[in-house]
C-alpha cells in the first residue's frame, strides 16, 4: 500500500493539471464567497431589529463559493481516473499493483488528500474574508449579530463540514469515473447528480416532494452542513445531510470498485 | 534490346484514377461530419436519451401554477379568471352599480381617499411605520357585464400614483399626479359613445382634461356602471442576509364620493352594492337627501382589477425539461470535438478538409441541428402529454404564438449551448474541463439566482451577464408597472426581455467560436 500511495502521489505531482485545479478550487471558493458576502451586505442593511432573524446566516453566505468550486474538485477526481484510461496508463498501474482494491484505495487517498489540501485554505480563507466583509458593513456583535467566531460549534460545523463536503465530492466523482471510465460521461453524470435535484425541487410545486428531493440530492443535502441558524426548519439536520452525500459517495466508490474487479482493464 | 535499354525504366504515363474527381465543398464536409456523428452508437443513443430525459423532467414540473398537497394536485390557482384578451387577471372589488342602456356619462367628485393596512393573520407582525399600499383604487368604472374578467374601462384615483385611466386590465394611462384630498378633490368622468369610452379628469368640475379612450370588445347596449373601490394585498419585503422575507397585509381603500351625476340617455336609478368576485367592501350614503346630486357615498373595498402577476403556465414546462437535456447534449457536443483529438482523427480530417474555419462551421452545424431537433421533438411529446395530465383550466394557457416562441426558443437555446460546447472544446480540448465550464456557466447562475443565496439585485446581474441569460427566452408573463410584485428570477421573471437574453447567450457562443477559429488556425493539428 505504501508503494501504491507513493506511485499515485508521483503521478499527481508530476503533471501540471492537478496543481492548477487545486489553485482554482481555492480562488473560486474565496472569490465567489466574497462576492456573495459583499452583494448581500449591500442589498440589506444591518439593524438590531433584523439581527435576531433566523434567515440571517452570515457563515453560510461566506461559504457560498463551495457551490462553484465543487465542480473543479469533480474535474480533479474524474481526471485522476479517466486520464489513466484515456492514455492506457491504467494497464501499467494495474500491472504494477495487481490488487485492484489497493490501487483504487491508494488513488482515492491521494485524490481526497489533494482535495482537502485545497479545501482547507479555500474554506477557511473564504470564511475569514467573508466575515471581514460583513463586519465591515456593520454586521457586528455590537449591532446584535452573532459573533461568527471561528471556534463556535456551529461555525466549526459549517467550515469543517464544507471541507468534508468537498472531500466527499471528490470520492463520489472518483467512484463514478471508475464506473464509466470515459471522462466526458463521468463529469456529465457527476454534474447532473449534483445540480439536478435542486433544479427539480425548484420545478415541482408539491412542497412534500420538494422536501424529499432536497433530502436525497447529494448537493442539496450535503450543503445543509453549512447552515448555522434556523437549523430546525431544514429538510434534514446538517450532519444527516452530509451523511446523505457520504452514502452517495460510498455507493459510487463501491460500484466503481466492483466494476474494477470484474472488468478487464 | 541492349543492356542500356534494360537499365532505363520504360516511360509510363503518371497514374490517374479513372473515377471522376469528387467535389470538396461545404456540403461534403457537413456530410462527413454528419456521418461521424451518426455512426457512433453512443451518440445516437445519447440524443434519444436527451429527448426521453427532457420529456420526463418536463412532466415532473407541476410548477407554481397548481395547488398540490401531499402529491395530490387539484385545479390550479383558485380558478383563474381570464380577460377577453386571454390573459389571466384578477377582478375583485366593491362595486356600487346600476344597469345603464345606450350612450351617456357618469361623473363623480372624490372628496377624500384613504388606504389602510391590517395584518392578514394573527401572527403577522405589525407593518413598518410609513408602509402603505400605493395602488389602492377608487373611482368610476364601466363594465360590459357582471361576469368576472369582462371588459371594462375606469377612471380612478389611487393612493399613491395620482389619477389614472385603466381599461382591459393591462392598459394604464397616467393623469395628474395629485392625490384626492378634502382640500384638493378630484373630479372624474367616463363617457360612453357607441363602442368608445372616454375618460376625463378635472380639478374643479368645469375644466376637463381628456385622459384617453378605450374601445371595449363585446360592448352591448346595456352596461354596468358606477362607483368602485379596491386595494390589493400589500406585501412588505425585507431583504435579509441570504433571503427575502415577505409579510402580507390586507389593505382597504376607502373614498368619499359626491356630486354623482348621470347624463345623456342614462337615467337616475337606485344603486346596488356588490362585493364583486373575490373582492370585499361596503358602501353607505354618508349624508344628504337621497338624490345623487346632494348625497355623498363612502365606498370601501379590497381586491384588485389587474393582470395576474407571479403565476406560471404550461409553456414553462419546456424550460424545466431543458436542463437535463442540456447536460446530455453538452457531453455529446464536447465529445464530438475532443474525440477527434483523443483518437488522432483530426489529422485525416484536416487533410481531407484543410480549411479549418469550414470544419468548425460544419461541426457546429451538425451538433446545433441535432440539439435543436432534440428540443423540438421533446416539446412535441411533452406539451400535449402535460395538457392531458392536468384538469382543464388548472394551468394558465398562454397564446399559441407565445407557446411557439417558448418551444422554438428552448430548442434554439439547446442548439446554441451545444455550439458553445463545440467552440470551448476546440479551445480547451480536455473534455472534463469543457463540460464543466459550459454546464457551470449555464446552470450555476440560474441555481444561485433562484436559490436564496444571492439578493435580488445581484441575482438579476448574474442573469444579465452570464450565458444563463438565455433562459429568459422562456419568460411568458410580462412585468406590469401598475402591479406591485416581486419580479425576481425565482418567480419566473428574468431581468432581460426574452430575445435580449437569448442574444447574450448567442454573443458568448459567437465569441467562443471566434476564439476557437483563431486557435484552430494557429495551432498544429497534432499538438
Amino acid at each position: 500500500m505504501r508503494y501504491a500511495l507513493h506511485a499515485e502521489w508521483t503521478k499527481a505531482r508530476t503533471v501540471a493539471g492537478p496543481a492548477w485545479l487545486l489553485l482554482a478550487v481555492a480562488l473560486l471558493t474565496i472569490g465567489l464567497g466574497a462576492v456573495v458576502a459583499e452583494a448581500s451586505a449591500l442589498a440589506s442593511s444591518a439593524s438590531a431589529a433584523l439581527a435576531a432573524h433566523q434567515s440571517e446566516d452570515g457563515v453560510k453566505l461566506t461559504l457560498g463559493g463551495v457551490q462553484l468550486s465543487q465542480a473543479v474538485v469533480a474535474i480533479l477526481a474524474v481526471q485522476a481516473v479517466s486520464g489513466e484510461y484515456a492514455t492506457g496508463m491504467i494497464r501499467s498501474t494495474l500491472t504494477a499493483i495487481p490488487r485492484r482494491g489497493v490501487a483504487l484505495a491508494a488513488k482515492a487517498c491521494v485524490t481526497v488528500g489533494l482535495a482537502c489540501a485545497a479545501a482547507v485554505p479555500a474554506v477557511f480563507g473564504a470564511f475569514l474574508l467573508g466575515r471581514a466583509i460583513l463586519v465591515g458593513h456593520g454586521y457586528t456583535q455590537a449591532a446584535g449579530y452573532p459573533a461568527m467566531a471561528l471556534t463556535a460549534a456551529s461555525t466549526l460545523r459549517a467550515t469543517l463540514g464544507s471541507v468534508l463536503y468537498l472531500a466527499l465530492i471528490a470520492l463520489l466523482s472518483m467512484g463514478i469515473a471508475v464506473l464509466v471510465r470515459e471522462s466526458a460521461i463521468a463529469i456529465g453524470a457527476v454534474l447532473a447528480l449534483l445540480y439536478l435535484f435542486p433544479l427539480l425541487a425548484h420545478v415541482v410545486s408539491d412542497p412534500v416532494w420538494q422536501r424529499h428531493l432536497l433530502q436525497i440530492g447529494p448537493m442539496s443535502a450535503g450543503l445543509l452542513v453549512q447552515n448555522t441558524t434556523g437549523v430546525s426548519t431544514l429538510p434534514l439536520s446538517p450532519w444527516a445531510g452530509l451523511g446523505v452525500l457520504a452514502a452517495w459517495a460510498a455507493a459510487a466508490v463501491a460500484a466503481g470498485a466492483f466494476a474494477l474487479r470484474r472488468r478487464d482493464a | 534490346m541492349t543492356d542500356l535499354d534494360l537499365a532505363r525504366p520504360a516511360p509510363t504515363a503518371s497514374y490517374r484514377s479513372t473515377l471522376p474527381p469528387s467535389r470538396a465543398g461545404f456540403a461534403q464536409l457537413v456530410h462527413a461530419e454528419l456521418t461521424k456523428f451518426r455512426t457512433v452508437r453512443g451518440w445516437s443513443l445519447g440524443l434519444v436519451g436527451a429527448v426521453v430525459f427532457m420529456v420526463l423532467m418536463s412532466l415532473s414540473g407541476g410548477h407554481n401554477g397548481g395547488n398540490c398537497v401531499n402529491g395530490v394536485c387539484s385545479a390550479g390557482p383558485s380558478d383563474p379568471t381570464y380577460a377577453p384578451s386571454g390573459i389571466p387577471v384578477t377582478d375583485g372589488f366593491y362595486f356600487v352599480h346600476q344597469t345603464l342602456d345606450g350612450d351617456g356619462s357618469i361623473t363623480v367628485r372624490i372628496a377624500a381617499m384613504t388606504d389602510t393596512l391590517s395584518p392578514a393573520g394573527p401572527h403577522e407582525p405589525a407593518p413598518n411605520p410609513g408602509a402603505a399600499e400605493t395602488w389602492g383604487k377608487a373611482g368610476i368604472i364601466l363594465k360590459t357585464s357582471l361576469t368576472p374578467g369582462s371588459a371594462y374601462a375606469a377612471v380612478l384615483a389611487t393612493s399613491g400614483h395620482g389619477v389614472r385611466m385603466q381599461y382591459d386590465y393591462t392598459h394604464d394611462i397616467a393623469g395628474s399626479s395629485a392625490a384626492a384630498t378634502q382640500d384638493d378633490p378630484r373630479w372624474l368622468r367616463l363617457t360612453r359613445s357607441g363602442e368608445v369610452i372616454t375618460g376625463y379628469e378635472s380639478a374643479d368640475g368645469s375644466n376637463w382634461t381628456e385622459l384617453g379612450t378605450a374601445t371595449l370588445p363585446g360592448l352591448g347596449t346595456s352596461v354596468q356602471a358606477g362607483m368602485f373601490a379596491a386595494s390589493p394585498e400589500y406585501s412588505q419585503n425585507t431583504q435579509l442576509l441570504g433571503g427575502l422575507e415577505s409579510s402580507a397585509y390586507n389593505s382597504t381603500a376607502s373614498a368619499r364620493m359626491d356630486h354623482v351625476a348621470l347624463q345623456g340617455d342614462w337615467p337616475q336609478g337606485a344603486w346596488t352594492g356588490t362585493a364583486f368576485d373575490y373582492g370585499t367592501g361596503s358602501y353607505a350614503a354618508d349624508s344628504g337627501d337621497g338624490t345623487d346630486a346632494d348625497t355623498a357615498y363612502v365606498v370601501s373595498g379590497s381586491g384588485d382589477i389587474a393582470p395576474e402577476a407571479g403565476l406560471q403556465d404550461t409553456s414553462q414546462i419546456a424550460e424545466s425539461g431543458a436542463f437535463l437535456a442540456l447536460i446530455v447534449l453538452t457531453v455529446l457536443a464536447t465529445q464530438f470535438v475532443t474525440a477527434e483529438f483523443k483518437h488522432r482523427l483530426l489529422g485525416p480530417t484536416m487533410a481531407a478538409s484543410p480549411r479549418r474555419g469550414r470544419l468548425l462551421a460544419a461541426k457546429s452545424l451538425v451538433v446545433g441541428t441535432a440539439a435543436f431537433t432534440v428540443g423540438l421533438v421533446a416539446s412535441a411529446i411533452a406539451v400535449p402529454l402535460f395538457d392531458r395530465m392536468w384538469p382543464a383550466g388548472a394551468l394558465y394557457k398562454v397564446g399559441a404564438l407565445t407557446e411557439a416562441r417558448v418551444v422554438l426558443g428552448i430548442s434554439l437555446l439547446l442548439a446554441v449551448f451545444a455550439v458553445l460546447a463545440v467552440a470551448v472544446g476546440v479551445i480547451v480540448r480536455r473534455s472534463a474541463v469543457v463540460i464543466t465550464t459550459v454546464l457551470v456557466l449555464a446552470v450555476l447562475p440560474y441555481l444561485l439566482a433562484v436559490g436564496s443565496l444571492l439578493p435580488g439585485g445581484a441575482a438579476d446581474w448574474l442573469l444579465r451577464v452570464t450565458p444563463a441569460a438565455g433562459f429568459a427566452i422562456a419568460q411568458t408573463i410580462p412585468v406590469y408597472p401598475q402591479v406591485d410584485g416581486i419580479y425576481q428570477p425565482w418567480g419566473g421573471y428574468y431581468p432581460l426581455a426574452p430575445w435580449a437574453g437569448f442574444a447574450v447567450l448567442c454573443a458568448y457562443a459567437a465569441l467562443a467560436l471566434g476564439a476557437a477559429w483563431l486557435v484552430l488556425r494557429r495551432r498544429d493539428v497534432t499538438a
